[in-house]
């Protein structure tokens, strides 16, 4: 019942019917289960993402490396599927925590109002006047030592990741928080919130019961949408070297390297480039897809 | 109208004057000490110099005096030293200041040029076949990491084909005005794939609200034709929210442009951003954020201007 309930539920079935929201939604589904199984397939193959092999130095496809070798004899395929792991992990945690800080300022303005409201709004237009990569640049290259954290903070794997995480979700919230912002103003208003409010329900209740429901579908169809956004700057970040520092590999610094190897190998610029794009593109079409399924106006498209 | 133009330039002034705290908050957290770093780039300072200066202004020192320091030398039109070129940052600037200019005028231009045509073609046959593949082509664009374009560019037109020069502006020694212009084919045509996809869409968008309108059923009703109302009526109303967008999104097309003149070598501003600070160049690093951001906020203005002289309806308010 429950379960006939869900699959018939209008706003899947216009996914469903989107085709290229479908498509991207399976080509995720693979990207996603292709990274947690890299370390399966890497042994299934044969492959090692870490061992250097200068014997086997820029070499093509062969049978014990499929998609062939970079400039110190590493297993392209392997380096690929890694590369994919952080890509995508960096780029949905990145995601949820810009989604995070962008509710709390997006509730805080919408819900408090007044000065609250027109102080976190100026914020939120100078964040957007910054240029973007340029900015990211210089909080790429920042000095541990000066933010109060250990000068090798950033050195560590852990800490490196951390470090572009926090860069970019500190830049990335805007959207957010303008859409939790217009949709508290306008839910704060109904009727039923005031005779909620009249009936002393505290702050806390109306936020969780009333206004966060009344944001999930813009909230949803915004973050899948900056996932897309998020990779391509982590990728630009790390191609410029600011970003995921080697040996641990990204789709992005995989590139760097390519960029001196373009004539004797080009697949290394290949490979890398097209997973960053159809993963991009998976997300937008997903994002897209969702936003007209979750759109009340799309129900009369149906 | 005056009265609005005035506001904004008041409120944009407030934001850069904030803007320009942070950025060079930011800035002096970057690796070294400014001052050493100043004194590095600057032939006529003597060390008693450096001691006084690291004494009232290093980075030791609070931020507000040192901020408030920085930013009386700049309203007086002294930005100081580049640490990289040992010239004024004034005159530093100039040259790839210039260079930005063509690149991403050019670039903007071609990807309207497609973009702006297509939109509307796409919103005429909306959920036809061409829309779908118009849209399909438009999220691919969007979809394109630029980096990765200007590569693929440079291996193919470039390594490849040899039929273009894949980086500078000009041929060492210096060539013509078609030399520099080559030069800027691959750059340029890496921009405007970048911005295509966008453009498109907010046209698409923009054309599909305009078609839904009462007038265009007017217009119908009355005998006019669908290119006419197409061109006559829907075009320049779905202009104002596109041309809203061009001025919002300089910011972006920065971004656009600090990967494409990095990959081509163009010493172009986002270049020199990214150089400036990769070399901890205080000085020049501070300056072209700051003119970054200053251009981001012009854009935010004009296309509030804009947006007012395209919809009559915005000017009476």
């Amino acid at each position: 019942m429950i379960a006939g309930t869900i699959a018939a539920h209008p706003a899947l079935i216009r996914f469903g019917v989107h085709r290229p929201a479908l498509a991207g939604f399976i080509v995720l589904v693979l990207l996603v289960g292709t990274a947690l199984a890299a370390p399966f397939i890497e042994w299934a193959v044969g492959v090692d993402a870490t061992a250097i092999d200068l014997g086997a130095m820029l070499s093509g496809p062969s049978a014990a490396h499929p998609l062939g070798t970079d400039q110190v004899g590493r297993d392209l395929l392997a380096r690929v599927l890694r590369g994919g792991q952080v890509s995508l992990g960096v780029g949905l945690l990145t995601a949820l925590v810009a989604a995070a800080i962008g509710t709390a300022l997006g509730l805080a303005a919408g819900y408090l109002g007044g000065a609250v409201d027109a102080f976190l709004m100026r914020f939120t237009d100078g964040v957007i006047a910054l240029p973007l990569l340029p900015l990211l640049i210089v909080l790429g290259a920042l000095d541990p030592a000066k933010l109060g954290l250990a000068p090798d903070a950033f050195k560590s794997e852990i800490g490196g990741l951390a470090r572009i995480v926090v860069i970019i979700a500190l830049v990335g919230w805007t959207t957010v928080a303008r859409l939790v912002r217009a949709a508290t103003l306008t839910v704060r208003v109904q009727d039923y919130v005031r005779s909620a409010e009249a009936m002393g329900a505290r702050p806390s209740h109306i936020i969780l019961r009333h206004v966060l429901p009344n944001v999930v579908s813009p909230l949803i169809v915004a973050t899948t949408l900056s996932i897309g956004n998020i990779v391509l700057l982590e990728s630009a970040l790390s191609f410029l070297g600011l970003g995921v520092q080697p040996p641990m590999p990204s789709w992005g610094n995989m590139l760097t390297a390519a960029l001196e190897q373009m004539s004797s190998n080009p697949a290394l610029a290949i490979w890398p480039g097209a997973m960053i794009f159809v993963t991009v593109l998976a997300f937008n079409l997903v994002g897209d897809g969702l936003q007209q399924a979750l759109d009340p106006r799309a129900v009369r498209r149906i | 109208m005056p009265r609005r133009l005035a506001l904004r330039l008041i409120q944009a002034l407030v934001v850069l004057i904030v803007l320009s705290f942070v950025i060079y908050g930011l800035i002096g957290l970057m690796p070294g000490d400014p001052i050493d770093l100043l004194a590095a780039g600057s032939p006529t300072m003597t060390s008693e110099d450096v001691a006084r200066l690291k004494a009232v202004y290093g980075v030791g020192t609070p931020l507000v005096p040192r901020y408030l320091h920085w930013l009386g030398a700049a309203l007086s039109g002294d930005l100081g030293y580049s640490r990289l070129t040992g010239l004024t940052v004034w005159r530093t600037l100039g040259g790839p200041l210039g260079h930005t200019m063509a690149l991403m005028i050019t670039g903007l231009a071609l990807a309207q040029l497609f973009a702006l045509p297509l939109g509307l073609a796409a919103a005429l046959r909306e959920r036809r076949a061409l829309d779908h593949g118009l849209n399909l082509a438009a999220f691919a664009c969007l979809s394109l990491p630029t980096f990765w374009v200007s590569l693929i560019l440079i291996m193919g037109f470039a390594v490849g084909l040899r039929w273009l020069p894949a980086s500078g502006v000009e041929d060492p020694g210096g060539g013509g005005l078609g030399d520099r212009i080559v030069h800027l084919v691959l750059p340029v045509a890496a921009l405007a794939i970048a911005s295509f996809g966008h453009y498109l869409r907010y046209m698409r968008a923009a054309a599909i609200e305009s078609l839904r309108a009462d007038w265009v059923r007017t217009a119908r009703a009355k005998g006019a034709s669908w290119t006419r109302v197409a061109f006559g009526h829907v075009l320049r109303n779905a202009m104002a929210p596109v041309v809203t967008l061009l001025g919002l999104d300089l910011g972006t097309l920065f971004s656009g442009v600090v990967v494409t003149e990095t990959v081509f070598a163009y010493p172009g501003m986002g270049k020199l951003i990214y150089d400036a600070v990769i070399n901890n160049d205080y000085n020049l690093a501070l300056a072209a954020l700051m003119l970054a951001t200053t251009t981001t906020l012009i854009g935010s203005i004009l296309a509030d201007l804009a947006y007012a002289a395209l919809d009559p309806r915005v000017r009476f308010q």
